[in-house]
């Protein structure tokens, strides 16, 4: 059962979501081509198609509290297989901004966080920046523990950079990220 | 011919192999790529996840530098290639996001520069013809399966690389070193991609189906021209072997690794020793020793 929740987080979202991406929903025939071919489905409790329904439908909260909204691995299988051109994938890119924004719950995994911190070391470094994205996602997360067997053998391969890149044009890149964070104030 | 060559972060971390095969064999194929002054970051996934403008502009700053050089954009990632051509269709499509990126990188970049996946260069401009002809061994019939992930080819009008379902670049250099190329059902599958750290239960599962398909159809190594496919694929064996209860050895290897050593380059060169699984078999089915 679809139950729709239009209030707190969830508020105009349907004209959020489509300002942002630039999708219109609304074609949808429900095919489910998107979600037969999606390849987190299996693993989700929503599909693709629900996401375009219930945003059809008005939804809110549920929408960016789904789990498929970070689940999602942005392959782009949905947006290139509808047969009526809406690019779910960017509808999904929207949710998730938009989750960050109005403060949605985390989810599992912290997909959140690792963005977080890959683009932090971004920022400040222009390139990411292997060892202080590691540190900063697992000091948000508390697992420290996780993967650490595959360290030595990554150091060894040198998979892991120890020092951040030089002569880069940081000052472009902060220019971007500073610029980005206008952008949303202006938005919201 | 001279390319502006992007080699994207990854080249300096987790596909290092990569990039070192990428320029030994556009050394041997008389390439010339110079490299962006000061390039940064694409975006990746985490940008354009986070702010859409992010994630253009990031990509933006960089296609402004090659503007700048008046030469091609030639990427290896299949990642940083996908934003690249996401960036310029978006720019070119929408004047509102045009100036957006104007007033966060301070050049009015139009996006029209002509973005390459390393892959349409090999093919389109020097042509297997030119391959083979640089080849000093051949593959000897190695059964390989070709992978090609989601960012090579999706979304299609956007990236316009190939046939989306069933693409065929990796194929046709693998036929043209002599190798068997196998019909398989995974090529454009997902990986889990940049899940890896944070959803790798998601992406254990993901990459189990893709090799164990790839053991199914007979295959000897999978190919890639990714490095997210190539460290997931890669490295997660272990996890998937443990979770699964399998015995999984399937040596994944960078398309440019399998044509440098076709090319007479040795192991060496090529970064072979940044592999995680193994490739000992495919260098014994190919003759080569290795010093390792």
């Amino acid at each position: 059962m679809i139950t729709i929740n239009k209030s707190g987080i969830g508020r105009g979202l349907k004209e959020a979501v489509e300002k942002l991406s630039g999708v219109d929903g609304d074609v949808c025939l429900q095919c489910k081509k998107c979600s037969s071919g999606c390849s987190v489905a299996s693993l989700a409790k929503t599909r693709p198609s629900e996401i375009i329904r219930l945003l059809h439908l008005g939804a809110g909260e549920e929408l960016l509290t789904s789990d498929l909204v970070w689940m999602c691995v942005s392959c782009e299988t949905c947006s290139a297989r509808c047969p009526m051109g809406i690019d779910v994938a960017g509808v999904i890119d929207a949710l998730r901004s938009l989750a960050l924004q109005r403060g949605a719950p985390k989810p599992e995994g912290n997909m959140p966080l690792f963005n977080k911190a890959f683009l932090k070391t971004v920022e400040v470094f222009g390139r990411p920046y292997d060892i202080a994205m590691i540190a900063a996602y697992k000091i948000g997360t508390g697992k420290f523990m996780n993967d650490t067997e595959k360290f030595p053998a990554m150091l060894k391969k040198g998979k892991i950079a120890l020092l951040p890149a030089m002569g880069v044009d940081c000052a472009t890149v902060r220019r971007i990220f500073k610029q980005a964070r206008k952008n949303r104030g202006r938005r919201s | 011919m001279k390319y502006a060559y992007y080699p994207g972060c990854s080249s300096e971390s987790t596909a290092r192999d990569m990039n070192r095969s990428t320029l030994a064999v556009a050394k041997k194929l008389k390439l010339d790529f110079e490299e962006p002054k000061g390039w940064t970051c694409c975006g990746a996934t985490a940008g354009h996840q986070t702010d859409r403008l992010l994630g253009i502009a990031l990509s933006a700053a960089n296609l402004a530098k090659v503007k700048d050089m008046k030469l091609d954009m030639v990427v290896n990632c299949a990642a940083c290639y996908n934003r690249m051509k996401t960036a310029n269709y978006e720019i070119s499509s929408h004047d509102a996001v045009r100036q957006n990126v104007r007033d966060a990188i301070e050049k009015d970049y139009d996006g029209t520069v002509r973005v390459r996946h390393l892959l349409e260069v090999l093919l389109e401009d020097i042509g297997l013809q030119t391959i083979t002809k640089s080849l000093k061994r051949t593959l000897s019939g190695l059964k390989v399966a070709s992978y090609y992930g989601c960012l090579l080819v999706r979304p299609p009008e956007i990236i316009k690389f190939d046939d989306p379902e069933n693409p065929k670049s990796l194929d046709r250099l693998v036929t043209a070193m002599g190798g068997v190329s196998l019909d398989w059902p995974c090529k454009v599958d997902c990986c889990g991609g940049s899940l890896s750290l944070s959803r790798t239960d998601v992406v254990v599962r993901l990459t189990e189906t893709i090799i164990d398909m790839a053991v199914r159809s007979g295959a000897e190594c999978i190919a890639v021209s990714c490095p997210m496919c190539q460290i997931n694929l890669d490295m997660r064996q272990q996890d998937i072997n443990r979770s699964y209860g399998k015995n999984l050895r399937m040596p994944v290897l960078y398309i440019t690794q399998l044509l440098g050593l076709c090319m007479g380059l040795s192991p060496e060169e090529l970064g072979f020793e940044k592999l995680m699984v193994s490739p000992a078999d495919v260098l014994k089915k190919m003759e080569v020793n290795s010093h390792e």
